[in-house]
């Protein structure tokens, strides 16, 4: 079994009409056991920026923290606040920094630029981005994932709609998966706020 | 090895009759036996041709009133979850039950052949075969095959003159008998709670609690169990099956105070609040 599925994990962005969505499931496990059900991956960089951490658990919580440091710093010697782009390009010259020791996640870069529009991307764990201008996945049920986007996905949804799309992804994605679930979280990031609702999911 | 049991497969075989009829073409190396365990992957930690499904929880325990039998409903392969209404208790026939574990084509067949033994049984001696001869049968038949890839941990339940009974088979041709038995990945979890709370004068309904009980903490913490919870009951004049109950569901009965967002309460307004 693969490092990158140690813990288990999914997380899912999506693009919307002025609006983005982010949503992460809420497991850490060890292989089988499962330890924790209330793990964070989907953390705020900004108001309306968000990264998802989906990999080895220790990693996240590493990555969490460098990221937050390195924002910090951005915002004292830039005197302004990261754009989403920016970000995505920082966490790559981050992930690529171990090229030969890697971070073992794959994060996914989500939020709204200065002029309302939209930005997603992922990246794979050495920090090659992969730009997409309606969703991208990641995590031990990325495939799961990708088949339910690809069918469910549409464009230009509004606010609710892509709540409810983005929500659907995930939840069949993670009930078709044995490492990932047990609860989830969604985040809405839209031009008035971050919506944040947690989902009702199967705990087995 | 591998002449040993050729000899004892030969000997027994003819003595006893057991799956007589049945002749499984053995490759043309000189281990045959083992060669078949080289691309069966028993572990489920190498790449092999042949994988086994490992992730179950099932339990079985006597009481005051009979057998109580319970299984969850989940397949895996690797991570992906195959199917969540899997039937893991064989119904050998209306008085005795099998449990599956490990290789669900090596327990679904040997407990088809287990079945059809005990009818030979019946016909040949005019009586009910007891769970042990039964479960005795099994452990016979596999160990002919033993060494060679078979994956299964099955539990034999039933009931005959002695009153109920209940053993452990596995493809190592282990066999043995008591009170309680759980076997699968989630079978830890499920004697954690057996253990708490087993009694041997519990009423049917007390059992049932027990089980479902057990079943739903091991589908919660073992992430290769799950779906729904299956419950038999043996009693002296045979078995009777529950209603299916998924685990799903069972989560938010056992947990009533979980807090929940509710999206139709919560509007798109945290800007303007």
């Amino acid at each position: 079994m693969s490092i990158m599925q140690y813990n288990g994990s999914a997380v899912v962005a999506m693009v919307g009409k002025n609006c983005v969505a982010i949503a992460a499931d809420k497991r850490l496990g060890q292989r089988a056991l499962t330890v924790d059900m209330d793990f964070q991956k989907v953390f705020p960089v900004t108001d309306r920026t968000y990264v998802g951490l989906p990999g080895l658990a220790t990693d996240v919580k590493t990555l969490s923290d460098r990221f937050r440091m390195r924002v910090n710093l951005y915002r004292h010697r830039e005197e302004r606040v990261i754009e989403p782009e920016t970000f995505a390009n920082m966490v790559s010259q981050i992930m690529y920094e171990r090229r030969f020791g890697p971070y073992f996640v794959e994060p996914v870069v989500a939020g709204l630029d200065k002029k309302n529009k939209p930005f997603i991307c992922g990246m794979d764990l050495l920090g090659c981005l992969n730009y997409a201008n309606d969703f991208v996945v990641s995590g031990t049920a990325s495939d799961n994932l990708f088949g339910m986007c690809e069918s469910l996905w549409e464009p230009d949804l509004e606010p609710e709609e892509l709540f409810e799309t983005i929500s659907q992804c995930l939840l069949n994605a993670v009930d078709r998966d044995a490492v990932s679930g047990w609860g989830a979280v969604v985040h809405i990031i839209t031009p008035d706020g971050v919506i944040t609702r947690d989902l009702k999911c199967r705990m087995d | 090895m591998n002449q040993i049991v050729h000899q004892l497969t030969a000997d027994t075989a003819g003595e006893l009759g057991l799956g007589s009829e049945l002749e499984f073409e053995l490759a043309g190396v000189e281990r045959p036996l083992a060669f078949g365990q080289q691309f069966t992957d028993v572990k489920s930690d190498k790449d092999a041709m042949i994988k086994v499904a490992h992730g179950t929880t099932t339990l079985a325990f006597k009481f005051r009133e009979g057998v109580l039998v319970a299984t969850d409903s989940r397949a895996t392969r690797g991570n992906i979850i195959a199917s969540q209404t899997v039937k893991k208790v064989i119904e050998i026939n209306d008085r005795l039950l099998g449990t599956m574990a490990g290789g669900a084509a090596d327990c679904a067949f040997w407990g088809r052949v287990l079945g059809m033994e005990c009818r030979l049984y019946e016909l040949r001696n005019r009586k009910r075969i007891s769970v042990a001869a039964a479960s005795k049968i099994l452990a016979n038949v596999v160990y002919r095959y033993k060494g060679s890839g078979l994956s299964m941990g099955m539990m034999v339940a039933g009931w005959d003159e002695r009153g109920p009974g209940l053993y452990y088979v596995d493809s190592d041709a282990r066999r043995l008998e008591n009170d309680l038995f759980s076997v699968g990945s989630g079978s830890t979890f499920a004697y954690g709670v057996l253990d708490a709370h087993y009694r041997y004068d519990m009423s049917v309904d007390e059992a049932k609690d027990l089980a479902r009980k057990a079943i739903y903490h091991a589908t919660h913490r073992d992430a290769y169990s799950g779906g729904i919870v299956r419950m038999y009951w043996i009693h002296k004049d045979g078995w009777v099956a529950y209603p299916l109950e998924d685990v799903g569901e069972l989560y938010y009965k056992f947990h009533p105070e979980v807090p929940l967002t509710n999206a139709a309460d919560s509007p798109l307004t945290l800007a303007s609040a």
